[in-house]
């Protein structure tokens, strides 16, 4: 056992020593997510910190959704010639995936939370227990839950127009960006071009 | 000594296993395991521990079936979905339950050596499916370059480009609706511009969305949603189809109707996109949204804003509501949660108010329809078996508004369209066909 199990430790540190040789090349929104959050005394939600793309990959990295915000998180590359304009766009996708990480994780975790209670206090007032004869859990109609849609809606409005108004101004700074960085790195090739024709 | 000889063969074995990882091995292991210790001593297994490594087996069989059955899931309604994923649940306790009265309770009872073996399988168990698990997750990452052989299947996702063949095709129908001579070029520029358009307004929409969009079943496959298209090429590709469509449209056919799909792009993305959640009116706008194409097919063919082309974007008005009320009662859940100011959320009983209010609306449209010269008297006459189909599955869905009739009412209004198109087409005032016979 104690050798299966040191086995089994061994082949996951093998993991992270490949990582630590790549490490500086691949930024990671995971990073930053422990950062922020350690700093507000919260668990890191972001599944980013595990994951370890190629070294000699040259692109950002999508993963498969988070389990409680959904959002699919990037491992952004860092070329090795990246210019100020670049850095700028990067570390604000970041910081934007760690802010819609939050938002979306603590929304979703009290939605759940708020139709647990609301399930049993329903069931409570119905006299049943949570869990049924089989042992799975007793679930209402979409009828008897609506009264929750509808309040929980109603008490995440302002929180939603906060968020709204904020979405749209992140999303349009970084597609604006982005075509900037893409219009330099266009110049920048046109520039090299010229002066390797003119030598 | 003799409990440290016991616990041996065990332990080697769980090494056996621990080495055998590869995904279809852990689902092999709960029958590989148990034959195995079965052989190995079988007074050393009691019926406890055997309950026990039956539950822990079942607990994990159930997780790695829900976290497959999470990808699996398609574009359906959520409701749909659940059905499915409980009842393969319920299956999979049935098929293990019958293993457990091959080894009938003994008299021994679990001492701590044995409490010892079952805690550290459990505790290799955990790991090995752990390790298991992180590399299934590693090989769902996927590196964000562009494919360019994926590109048009990526763009026709990013346009909802069947929408947009809907949406061209109600244009169409204007086109052919208004009483004046067929012109195919005419025809193709406005079947070409509005398809255009309509890309443009599809793919910005997808642009503002794409947090909401990743929380919603429906729309969690959204190729800006799974990063298989960067921000900047999705409103690249918008711009591009914009600038053409509307120019094609205003110069290759009129600047009205250049002007009311350039009005139909700013609608759909300025307003209804951001109204979804601040009020309930964007299901109003959208509704405008909807009625419009069949006014530019109109006005692309006679120039000009006649009632009829009012009439022609009235019924595609009505039509919204019993189909997109119909819709949104299945996604009340994904609404909430998202914070999407719906009818169906909010105001439950307006919506399917409304709903039942312009299906009876479409009746009286297509009454009026001979009245202003766009069909003939056969018109209403031969679409009111249709027409009261649908108010009755209307009502149906006011009365009992549960997730059955609300089902029957979208599906009906799926196929009612297009049939009332077509009747519309065939009892057209200009160009009857029953006129040749």
């Amino acid at each position: 056992m104690a050798e299966a199990a040191a086995a089994a430790v061994r082949a996951g540190r093998r993991v992270r020593h490949v990582c630590s040789g790549t490490r500086r090349c691949f930024s990671r929104a995971g990073g930053g997510a422990g950062l922020l959050a350690a700093e507000r005394g919260r668990e890191p939600e972001s599944r980013a910190s595990s994951f370890c793309p190629p070294a000699h990959s040259c692109n950002d990295w999508i993963g498969p959704p988070d389990s409680q915000s959904n959002l699919r998180p990037i491992v952004f590359h860092i070329p090795k010639n990246e210019s100020p304009l670049g850095r700028r766009l990067r570390e604000f996708r970041q910081e934007t995936q760690v802010w819609n990480q939050q938002f979306w994780a603590s929304q979703n975790v009290s939605f759940r939370k708020g139709k647990e209670e609301f399930i049993y206090s329903r069931l409570k007032a119905k006299g049943l227990e949570m869990k049924g004869e089989t042992g799975q859990k007793v679930t209402l109609s979409a009828e008897e839950m609506a009264d929750f849609y509808k309040d929980f809606l109603s008490k995440n409005f302002k929180k939603h127009m906060c968020y709204n108004r904020e979405w749209y101004k992140r999303n349009f700074t970084i597609t604006f960006l982005m075509g900037q960085v893409a219009f330099e790195r266009a110049w920048r090739r046109l520039g090299w071009k010229k002066t390797k024709v003119g030598n | 000594m003799s409990a440290a000889r016991r616990c041996g063969p065990p332990r080697a074995l769980t090494g056996l296993f621990v080495w055998h990882l590869p995904k279809p091995a852990v689902r092999q292991m709960p029958c590989k395991f148990m034959h195995c210790c079965g052989v190995v001593n079988k007074r050393w297994i009691t019926f406890q521990h055997l309950n026990f490594l039956k539950r822990m087996y079942v607990t994990q069989y159930n997780k790695d079936l829900s976290q497959q059955a999470k990808p699996k899931s398609d574009p359906v309604a959520p409701p749909f979905l659940e059905k499915k994923h409980l009842g393969q649940e319920k299956t999979v306790i049935r098929e293990i339950r019958p293993v457990s009265p091959l080894h009938p309770p003994s008299s021994e009872t679990l001492n701590r050596n044995e409490f010892k073996a079952v805690n550290s399988a459990a505790v290799v168990e955990d790991l090995a499916t752990a390790v298991g698990a992180e590399s299934k997750e590693e090989k769902q990452w996927k590196e964000m370059k562009l494919q360019l052989d994926d590109l048009p299947g990526i763009l026709a996702r990013l346009s909802k480009i069947k929408l947009t063949a809907l949406v061209v095709s109600t244009a169409s129908a204007g086109f052919a609706m208004a009483p004046v001579p067929f012109d195919l070029t005419c025809f193709l520029l406005t079947s070409i511009g509005t398809g255009l358009a309509s890309c443009a307004a599809n793919s910005i929409n997808q642009f503002f969305e794409v947090p909401f969009d990743s929380n919603m079943n429906r729309t969690k496959n959204r190729p800006l949603v799974r990063g298989q298209i960067s921000p900047l090429l999705a409103v690249s590709f918008a711009a591009s189809c914009a600038v053409p469509g509307i120019a094609l449209l205003t110069l290759g056919v009129n600047p009205l109707t250049g002007a009311l799909g350039a009005f139909n792009i700013f609608l759909y993305t300025c307003c209804y996109t951001p109204m979804k959640r601040m009020s309930i009116i964007n299901t109003w706008v959208g509704a405008v949204v909807g009625a419009i194409p069949p006014i530019m097919g109109w006005t692309a063919a006679t120039g000009s804003l006649d009632a009829g082309a009012l009439l022609l974007g009235g019924i595609l008005y009505s039509w919204q509501f019993p189909h997109f009320n119909a819709l949104s009662w299945g996604l009340r859940e994904d609404y909430s949660r998202g914070g999407y100011c719906m009818m169906s959320v909010t105001h439950p009983a307006m919506c399917r108010r409304v709903a039942l209010r312009h299906c009876l609306a479409l009746i009286g449209l297509s009454t009026v329809a001979p009245i202003l010269d766009v069909t003939t008297w056969n018109f209403p006459l031969i679409s009111l078996p249709i027409n009261l189909y649908i108010s009755y599955l209307g009502f149906r869905f006011y009365r009992d508004a549960d997730r059955s009739s609300s089902r029957k009412l979208f599906f009906c209004s799926l196929w009612h369209l297009p049939m009332l198109l077509l009747l519309m087409l065939t009892y057209n005032g200009a160009e009857s066909l029953l006129l040749f016979f």
